[in-house]
């Protein structure tokens, strides 16, 4: 038995990304015990994924240390999280960008941007 | 049901600073000490007449506890509640409510702090949560850039006009004795600035200064025996819809849109009733989301409301006429310094007093765009 949050680390070290489902169909994250307004029961899901760049900002560093960004991720189920995009710069990184998330070390939950035009 | 507020049945009576800027070898309990002081004096109220103590202390979670011991007072009733910024307002709900009921008859609320001399860095115990911290956003900053570019996005606003925020507020500040921050400051200045977290630049961010600041709150009869014209407290909300920025449905639209209407309702008033504004500008994109929350101008004109100097000096909204705390001060938590100058607005007695001023809102923000609370003051005529 665990909590919600510790279930989720669990997945995420098997190598799943999960996120909870209300009955209303909404998607929840971070995870809940219970539906966050209604208190409604909760199921998990496998989350696809797929993702949008919803903000984005570059954190600059005392040189030769290169900035990094933070983003907020809108998931294509519909809840949001922050993260890193991996592969970009400032000039390709934008908001709107497609984005697939990806289990790094840690482990950690990080995105990658989708190619223009792929699936 | 909800919402029911005493509409200017108490009134800050006392009001001071103290420390404003630096004060080394003061520690942050003896900077708001001084002040309560200076703030009984002004109400022409005694120690022994407190009975209800408000404070949140950015390095004490017991502050209440610690500034009764150290005034040496018994206080019927203490507040520690710590909404960021914004405690201060919310402390001032809670004060009214117990001071209108009858539970207090003096409430004093305080805030001190020391981060320029003892540190010079912004202090803060608030961290981001265990979802957010993985990714290293710097805290509160990166937030605040999030929703500045959000809102850049959506809405067309441009860095030219965040630091026409910053612009603005110097301006205040250089007519101002107490302000911190003064000399001449350009918009190219600001464009030219260090950037920090991609929109926000070294310009963009408040001060990190030391200072005090206290009010004492009674009943509007009492406070009419004081020495001072009472300043009415007309209405008070305090609104709060997550915690980390991360979770808001919409990073452009904080729950100032809550605590702004609500508090006009209790006052009876609109936008068009204000004359004069004093909000937490932490940074500059708060500025423009306050000003469109709170109903000044609709969302996502924020940045074309302040361009041109119109929240400067002459222009057409008196915005943070102390200068603020991008350049007046910012000890940690700014939320009483928003107060203390609606009220020095109020009495007619501000270093940039607005002529004629008759009601003033002061807005308070904690944590990540998080807490937010409203308070309506009035001058002693409008009651």
């Amino acid at each position: 038995m665990s909590g919600s949050a510790q279930h989720w680390d669990k997945s995420l070290a098997e190598g799943r990304f999960l996120l909870q489902r209300a009955p209303d169909g909404s998607a929840v994250f971070p995870p809940r015990e219970h539906a966050p307004g209604t208190g409604a029961p909760l199921e998990w899901i496998e989350a696809s994924g797929r993702g949008t760049v919803y903000s984005a900002t570059w954190i600059q560093r005392r040189p030769p240390e290169a900035p990094y960004n933070v983003v907020l991720v809108d998931l294509a189920e519909g809840a949001r999280m922050m993260s890193w995009v991996e592969g970009v710069t400032p000039e390709t990184l934008h908001i709107g960008m497609a984005v697939q998330a990806r289990i790094a070390d840690g482990p950690l939950l990080v995105f990658d941007p989708v190619a223009e035009g792929a699936a | 049901m909800g919402d029911r507020f005493p509409r200017a049945r108490t009134a800050v009576a006392g009001s001071a600073t103290f420390g404003v800027g630096e004060m080394p070898g003061y520690s942050a309990l003896e900077i708001a000490a001084n002040a309560v002081h200076l703030a009984l004096a002004d109400a022409g109220m005694t120690l022994a007449q407190v009975d209800g103590l408000f404070i949140a202390l950015p390095d004490d979670l017991f502050g209440a506890l610690s500034l009764a011991q150290y005034l040496g007072i018994h206080p019927r009733f203490t507040d520690n509640n710590r909404a960021g910024g914004a405690s201060f307002m919310s402390h001032l709900v809670t004060a009214v409510m117990m001071l209108d009921a009858g539970y207090l008859d003096c409430a004093v609320i305080a805030y001190g702090a020391n981060q320029r001399s003892s540190g010079g860095k912004l202090s803060t115990p608030a961290r981001p949560d265990r979802w957010d911290a993985p990714y290293a956003p710097m805290y509160p900053l990166s937030f605040y850039a999030l929703a500045a570019a959000r809102h850049m996005h959506q809405y067309g606003t441009t860095r030219e006009q965040l630091a026409e925020v910053a612009v603005a507020a110097r301006a205040w500040a250089n007519t101002n004795p107490e302000a911190f921050a003064k000399g001449p400051l350009t918009i190219e200045d600001c464009l030219a600035a260090r950037m920090v977290s991609t929109p926000i630049s070294v310009r963009d961010c408040c001060l990190v200064t030391d200072g005090g600041a206290a009010l004492v709150l009674t009943r509007m009869d009492r406070a009419k025996d004081g020495p001072q014209p009472p300043v009415p407290i007309l209405g008070a909300a305090a609104a709060t819809w997550y915690n980390s920025l991360s979770q808001a449905d919409d990073v452009t639209t904080t729950a100032a849109a809550e605590s702004g209407p609500r508090a006009m309702a209790m006052a009876g008033i609109t936008p068009a009733d204000i004359d004069t504004v004093q909000l937490y500008d932490a940074f500059t994109i708060n500025t423009i989301l306050f000003l469109e929350d709170l109903g000044f101008c609709a969302k996502g004109e924020g940045g074309a409301f302040v361009s041109g100097g119109r929240i400067a000096p002459g222009g057409a909204l008196a915005v943070n006429t102390n200068g603020g705390g991008l350049s007046c001060c910012h000890p940690g938590m700014y939320g009483m310094f928003a107060m203390t100058e609606a009220v020095r607005q109020m009495r007619g007695a501000a270093a940039n007093q607005i002529p004629g001023a008759k009601v003033a809102l002061a807005h308070g923000n904690g944590g990540t765009l998080s807490a937010q609370a409203t308070v309506i003051f009035g001058s002693a005529d409008t009651v």
